[in-house]
């Protein structure tokens, strides 16, 4: 990979440039620490650092932005008419990559030269069955078109890389000359070094933002592509959830949304009470004892893997369950199909989420002061009296966000719904049919083959989307709850 | 003063005539007070009933995965089956397909089974049913690195058949087999004959723990080894890239970012992070990693991409939280003699903080172990991993599952010996678990600062 070897010459690079710069900077003081204007070894950080950062920004730079560059060009090559019907431009363009991915792997595997492989025709020679040599499957033979436009895409990627190594060498030997040159007794090299590092620091506090942007832009276009080929009205209106590979599928959100907020009502309907009266419990009547024993005990739920949970809503929780309900269960009744069910799910996630909502609202419990609770105590209320009466009502927005929060984990948790939950998109009451949710039906449609011109894939990002705007106004709306009806103590 | 008295005794007082009696209203709020303290009880104790059941569930199910059963036999490598030229060239030794191994091993079978002198009326192809189809191949691998060894008997240690450790592990009963074509009940007569005789024993099995994952058939010979390689990989990508970003992004927000838009941005983003589904990061990873970089599939490289960007939210929390805890006096002291603002940070609050920074990182890492979701729309199952990589290059861009990924890819397997196996991938994932966790609390006990 001669990515890695760039990389491995700009990291030497820097630390010749440290000691080199270093050693100048002492020869230039004649051998004299204190008369330098820095420390020696900044001297030495400012050559590292000029040679080393700018040409492996730009590097990282390049590599993100070549891919976008050559696809623009190539897939400009592509006439209209060469895309057959019943396709589109982007399932060419895979085919593209897939056959100069093929003629890369074959000139590696001596099976033809480089300029064999330029120089290919579809006439003169069977490319699907030389690629099938090297490993490369192809579906349908080689079109002219395509092999072009492969080959033209070889050659700007290759172009590519070959600039891109020159330009970043060169980046990086002029920034190691130009800072060898400065470097003088009398150089301020600690200024400059930390404005760097400063940069620097800031460069990663800003990773926040693009992670943000990556997460918000990368659905959106997915997004827009699939509103393309889908209408936007069954998406959001319609009343049916039935993907059919073959095209023809009605795709609404409606069913699953209604599957994960039943899901996440009986999931907070188990943690709600439980982890409340836990924390009331805990702050206001256990001894120290039974505080500082309990407290971490009920926390290492919170500890425990998702996955943890998912097997055991599909192996204990599910099968329990059906031995309660299903046919020939204890209970004589045949409410239950199978193991999967909205109750399973929920059970499990609320299971899963007493610990967050019980330490919430410890949190939130303990910040009430303590007069209020004396005051309260000295007219001569019990103490669950004071509870209900003063503390609840003081410390009710803290407890309102803290819901809010267990809700939205509980919209977008996926390994237990993804086991428990079943795989059946309807509207239904009855909490013993299995019921499918958004973060279910995007795993479903996102692993295995997938293919990213269709609608039944590109429904995926588009409940992706949705998933993110629900949960990420779940928990602005919190927020917004606890600022505002905040009682401020002093 | 009799007229008071007088007073009292014809009209009942409201509250009741003697202080030791309680009046039913007081009565009632005393009950009201109790029955709060019952709910609050009860609460706690639900919570840790469902901790107890789950911990019983998972080590009640997933020891047997730590435990085989292997069948030892006297196998005698036949010459004329494994080398008919009589050569010992590795090449015609190569030749012999694990099918040319199974008359071997069924002969190995019914010469045990006779020289015990156990009545079966099992033919040799169903007695060599109780074995794995790991067996042969497991032969195979021996010949060919000791070729020297035909025409010799050696002895070997082969896994019992998953219906057979089912039943040895009281997983599988007679009663249950009706319908199941894999197993008998003649071989499991000749199971119970073959156990009281000691040839058939149930042993600790190191490799489910160090082993790769095996196909749907062979669930006996499936272990966690390779996938715990994965994560490990993914963990180091995670540390190299999180840990320096994270201690970064939060010594800019906490010592040097000025009060304006950028950073309120930049707060509010983070902020944000923490609380976006997990899966959502594996939208963007396939969008931004795979289907725009071409960053290979299934690559632990990628996974530790994107639970780097997942961890970076907690690990610049708990940086902040650490960096704050420094008291400003030793700031003002660096600062006083002549330090500038960047060597106050990095020479003396950076050190100071980092018991705090490496306890949020452990269990920033702890979480990322545990994640399951955006690993699967990466496509880290849903294959066998059954490849351990060998350089540092194929550990991060060769395919690979992870641990939490394994036990799911085992959960959807439809047979019940794969269950036992998940259960015990979940001991071994949650082992990892405690002990990062138990680290992180040691350090803290052990060198955090109060000031």
């Amino acid at each position: 990979m001669p990515t890695i070897w760039l990389v491995a010459l700009l990291l030497a690079l820097a630390a010749a440039g440290f000691y080199w710069g270093r050693a100048r900077a002492l020869r230039t003081a004649g051998g004299d620490a204190k008369d330098l204007h820095s420390l020696p070894s900044y001297y030495g950080y400012h050559v590292a650092l000029t040679s080393f950062v700018p040409a492996i920004a730009v590097l990282a730079i390049w590599l993100l932005a070549q891919p976008l560059f050559i696809e623009n060009r190539v897939s400009g090559m592509i006439p209209a008419a060469a895309v057959p019907e019943n396709s589109t431009l982007g399932l060419v363009m895979s085919d593209v990559r897939r056959v100069a991915e093929g003629l890369d792997l074959a000139v590696e595997q001596g099976l033809l030269t480089r300029a064999e492989a330029r120089d290919l025709s579809s006439g003169s020679q069977d490319v699907r069955a030389l690629l099938g040599e090297v490993g490369v499957a192809l579906g349908n033979d080689v079109r002219p078109e395509v092999l072009t436009a492969a080959q033209a895409f070889r050659n700007l990627s290759n172009t590519g890389k070959t600039a891109m190594s020159v330009v970043v060498a060169l980046l990086a030997f002029g920034g190691f000359a130009w800072a060898y040159s400065k470097t003088h007794k009398d150089f301020r090299a600690r200024n400059v070094v930390e404005r760097g590092v400063l940069a620097l620091l800031i460069l990663a506090a800003s990773l926040a933002i693009l992670t943000t942007v990556g997460i918000v832009l990368s659905m959106l276009f997915e997004t827009k592509n699939f509103f393309g080929l889908h209408s936007w009205t069954d998406f959001f209106f319609g009343s049916t959830w039935a993907p059919n590979f073959r095209g023809d599928s009605e795709l609404s959100i409606l069913p699953l949304l209604w599957g994960t907020l039943y899901i996440s009502f009986i999931a907070l309907l188990v943690a709600v009470p439980v982890g409340l009266f836990a924390a009331i419990y805990l702050s206001e009547y256990a001894s120290n004892a039974v505080r500082s024993f309990a407290k971490p005990l009920l926390e290492i739920l919170a500890g425990i893997p998702t996955i943890v949970y998912g097997l055991f809503a599909l192996l204990t929780v599910g099968p329990a369950l059906a031995g309660l309900f299903a046919k020939g269960g204890l209970l004589g009744v045949e409410w239950m199909a199978g193991a999967t069910s909205v109750l399973t799910a929920g059970l499990v996630m609320g299971i899963m989420l007493i610990p967050f909502v019980s330490s919430l609202s410890d949190d939130i419990i303990n910040a009430v002061p303590q007069a209020m609770r004396d005051g309260s105590l000295g007219l001569g209320a019990t103490k669950s009296e004071t509870v209900r009466q003063v503390v609840m009502p003081a410390a009710l927005p803290g407890i309102v966000g803290a819901v809010l929060l267990a809700a939205s984990r509980a919209i977008g948790e996926t390994m237990i719904v993804v086991m428990g939950a079943g795989a059946i998109a309807k509207f239904s009451g009855n909490p013993l049919e299995s019921m499918t949710t958004i973060t279910t039906r995007i795993v479903s449609q996102l692993t295995g083959d997938t293919d990213f011109a269709s609608p039944e894939t590109l429904v995926a990002f588009a409940l992706g989307l949705t998933l993110f705007v629900l949960t990420l106004g779940l928990n602005v709306l919190a927020l917004y709850i606890v600022r505002k009806y905040r009682e401020q103590y002093e | 003063m009799t007229d008071l008295s007088q007073n009292t005794a014809s009209e009942p007082r409201k509250h009741g005539g003697s202080l030791l009696e309680q009046t039913p209203r007081t009565k009632k709020r005393n009950a009201a007070e109790k029955r709060f303290r019952a709910y609050g009880i009860a609460a706690i104790a639900a919570g840790l009933v469902m901790l107890i059941i789950l911990v019983t569930t998972i080590v009640g199910k997933g020891t047997g995965a730590f435990q085989q059963t292997f069948i030892t036999l006297q196998v005698e490598l036949l010459e004329a089956k494994l080398d008919k030229k009589g050569e010992r060239n590795i090449e015609d030794i190569k030749k012999v397909t694990t099918f040319g191994y199974a008359p071997i091993i069924k002969g190995a079978v019914a010469a045990a089974v006779e020289e015990l002198g156990i009545e079966t009326s099992l033919k040799p192809k169903n007695l060599a049913g109780i074995l794995s189809k790991d067996a042969a191949a497991q032969l195979r691998e021996y010949v060919l690195a000791n070729p020297d060894q035909i025409g010799q008997t050696v002895e070997f240690r082969f896994l019992a058949s998953s219906r057979v450790d089912g039943y040895m592990k009281g997983r599988v009963h007679r009663e249950s087999i009706g319908k199941d074509k894999n197993i008998s009940p003649e071989q499991l007569d000749l199971v119970d004959a073959l156990a009281a005789a000691g040839v058939l024993e149930k042993t600790f099995n190191l490799d489910f723990i160090l082993g790769a994952d095996a196909s749907d058939a062979r669930p006996e010979a499936a272990g966690m080894g390779v996938s715990m390689l994965g994560s490990l990989f993914m963990m180091f990508v995670v540390l190299a890239l999180a840990l320096p970003i994270g201690v970064a992004a939060s010594i800019y927000l906490e010592e040097f970012a000025p009060q304006n838009w950028l950073t309120d941005m930049i707060e509010v983003n983070i902020s944000n992070l923490a609380a976006v589904p997990s899966i959502v990061f594996g939208i963007l990873g396939l969008a931004v990693f795979i289907n725009y970089m071409h960053l290979p599939t299934s690559a632990p490289l990628v996974g530790g991409l994107v639970l780097t960007l997942m961890t970076l939210p907690t690990i610049i929390i708990s940086t902040r939280a650490s960096l704050k805890s420094v008291p400003p006096s030793i700031r003002d002291a660096a600062l006083g003699v002549g330090a500038s603002k960047m060597q106050a940070v990095f020479h003396h609050v950076l050190p100071l903080a980092a018991p705090g920074i490496l306890t949020g990182t452990i269990i920033g890492l702890a979480q990322a172990l545990g994640e399951t979701a955006p690993l699967l729309l990466i496509g880290m199952v849903g294959f066998i991993a059954s490849n351990a990589p060998e350089t540092l290059a194929d550990g991060l861009l060769a395919p690979n599952s992870a641990m939490p990924a394994q036990i799911y890819e085992w959960a959807k397997r439809a047979d019940p010996a794969f269950y036992e196996r998940a259960w015990g991938g979940i001991i071994i994932l949650l082992i990892f678990l405690v002990t990062m966790n138990t680290l992180a609390v040691i350090l803290r006990r052990r060198f955090e600062r109060r000031w």
